[in-house]
């Protein structure tokens, strides 16, 4: 793993990803995002979209291979 | 006979693609359980998404939804989004490179030069063979199921089924639907090996994710007279709160749910397929949209299983109103239900192509890997002179290997164990609780044999004593918790946060207490 300031930023991303899954805040909220999607639903629906998010900058910035491994050339 | 003809011709398209890749068969061992490391990103991404997504994606989460509200989105469909894509970079892309490099196919070889043990597959090797045993078994009974159910009526003639059940009457039976089944993913792994695998892997996938995402507007569109989202605002607004809050689910326990997840890290059939990618690179995408489909996938059915539990809905479908809550079995019928009564035979083919995809592209992966498994692991260390098969047979013993499991797993699910289902969750934390061994061979130099062993014996004794305990408990064995006394109240936790906590202590304990290994051996992975 090379770690870079960069690399460390997304991992504790990856940690607030995994604090802000335990929502306490709309745990027992009812009201309907467009009064369609209960906000519970919504928020988490959004987490999927900001794991991926996450993942990308994770690709991106703290990819654990170099180039030269990640295309295989030491075997 | 509309649903049946749908599905008999879905069948016939996945049989034509797997004979059709095997004219890309090289006759090599490395291509037929790796696709020689040809697989490029997105056949990557639909075989990894296909393979962790089960029939519980559509059929579970709807039920699941409509019997406890959303807070199953939560707790196991935006916690894998974040946990799996996790293990595929931390793990997947690393057990590529040395799979890469030092020619794995699975698991225990990577283990037995990571530790220098060549006697450690003979304690991984029947633990990983039983969990994923019962995770087919899972796979061929819903497959039975599934067909049972959607070929309802169809075959008056030839199925009488049994008056007293009236869907049983004109239906095909489940030991006949788990047969085809079997059969169909029999054919086109023995021909394709991997690489069938992989490609109708990839059209199973898109199938279960297009079909899935028609199915909920359809279902929409009929739900009322006005446009798709007046119908979707009308019917959300009926919606009472135990469905649109998580009023009843124990934040503990969907804390302590995130760690289930973890079992991708650990799947056999994951690993074999992660060996499959072109390079590195090739992960870049799974990670990255690998959640996005998730969310493609458990969004709409969630939404479906609470609109299930409105007056329109059960207006429009006089069946949904006749289901109980409390009667096991009866939430794997909501959609099912739904789709028959709001958008007829030809779309509830499509629905049950969708849902058979999704189960398939589990099965196919799970017969694969159990076949490698018994080729590489057992065979060649063990029954030959030294330790060296040919091209041919290797292929010829992983097929040979293919047919007993397929044969050995159809002949258990005839005796219909229906407990498999309530097993799922306890394979899924078996997995997860060797989660600790492969991430520290990985990211820790300092790991031993006696720790990694250590590790294994305790996960294996702390899933045998809180599965006992589950036995002993009152209630289903999917729903036990432990207990913890905090002052005058209790907290509940699901057991596999104890058995990752205990697996991981022996393993440091363990690692800390015996002598490092040479820098020969751990050279090889730490340089």
């Amino acid at each position: 793993m090379h770690r870079t300031p960069a690399s460390l930023g997304v991992w504790l991303i990856v940690m607030l990803l995994v604090i802000l899954h335990q929502d306490d805040w709309f745990w027992e909220n009812s009201t309907l995002v467009f009064g369609i999607v209960p906000i519970g639903l919504f928020y988490h629906a959004c987490l999927s979209l900001a794991a991926a998010f996450t993942w990308f900058l994770a690709t991106r910035y703290a990819w654990p291979l170099s180039e030269s491994e990640s295309r295989g050339d030491a075997a | 006979m509309t649903s049946a003809m749908v599905i008999a011709g879905y069948l016939g398209l996945l049989l034509t693609l797997g004979v059709t890749s095997n004219r890309l068969f090289s006759g090599s061992g490395k291509d037929f359980q790796l696709a020689t490391h040809s697989i490029g990103p997105f056949m990557l991404l639909m075989s990894l998404f296909g393979t962790t997504m089960t029939a519980f994606a559509l059929i579970g989460s709807t039920g699941e939804a409509w019997q406890n509200g959303i807070g199953v989105y939560g707790k196991m469909a935006s916690s894998s989004g974040i946990v799996h894509s996790l293990c595929f970079f931390l793990l997947g892309v690393k057990l590529w490179k040395f799979g890469h490099q030092y020619g794995y196919a699975t698991q225990i070889e990577f283990f037995r030069d990571r530790l220098d043990s060549p006697k450690i597959g003979l304690v991984l090797f029947p633990i990983l063979v039983s969990m994923v045993i019962v995770y087919l078994l899972a796979g061929i009974l819903g497959a039975g199921t599934v067909v049972n159910v959607f070929t309802s009526g169809a075959f008056p003639n030839i199925f009488t089924g049994d008056p007293a059940v009236p869907p049983s009457v004109g239906a095909i039976p489940n030991w006949l639907g788990s047969l085809i089944i079997c059969a169909v993913v029999l054919i086109y792994v023995f021909f394709g090996g991997m690489r069938g695998t992989a490609w109708a892997n990839t059209f199973q996938t898109l199938a279960f994710l297009i079909l899935g995402l028609i199915t909920f507007f359809v279902i929409a569109r009929s739900l009322g007279a006005g446009s798709v989202l007046e119908n979707m605002r009308e019917v959300s607004a009926q919606v009472q709160d135990r469905w649109t809050t998580r009023a009843g689910v124990s934040k503990s326990v969907f804390l302590t749910y995130m760690l289930i997840p973890l079992s991708v890290g650990m799947f056999p059939h994951i690993f074999q397929h992660w060996l499959t990618a072109k390079d590195a690179n090739t992960f870049k995408l799974s990670v990255i949209v690998h959640p996005i489909f998730i969310l493609l996938v458990w969004g709409p059915c969630i939404m479906l299983g609470i609109w299930a539990t409105t007056d329109t809905a059960q207006t429009l479908v006089p069946a949904l109103a006749r289901l109980n809550h409390n009667a096991p079995g009866d939430q794997n019928k909501v959609l099912p239900i739904l789709v028959k009564g709001l958008s007829g035979e030809l779309l509830g083919g499509f629905l049950a192509a969708g849902v058979l995809a999704a189960i398939m592209s589990s099965l196919d992966s799970q017969f694969l890997c159990v076949g490698t498994m018994f080729t590489n692991d057992i065979a060649k260390p063990y029954f030959t002179k030294d330790g060296k098969l040919t091209d041919q047979q290797t292929v010829f013993l992983t097929r040979t290997f293919i047919i007993l499991v397929v044969v050995v797993t159809y002949c258990l699910s005839l005796l219909d164990p229906k407990a498999v289902f309530g097993l799922g969750v306890w394979c899924f934390s078996g997995f997860s609780s060797l989660f600790p061994l492969i991430f520290a061979s990985l990211y820790w130099r300092r790991l031993t044999r006696l720790g990694a062993y250590a590790s294994i014996i305790a996960a294996g004794g702390a899933w045998c004593w809180y599965f006992w305990q589950a036995l002993q408990a009152d209630g289903p064995l999917s729903e036990y918790l432990i207990k913890i006394p905090m002052g005058t109240t209790e907290v509940e936790i699901m057991p596999v946060a104890a058995m990752i906590v205990v697996s991981t202590l022996a393993l440091v304990a363990g690692s800390l207490a015996s002598k490092p290994l040479p820098q020969q051996t751990v050279g090889k992975f730490f340089p």
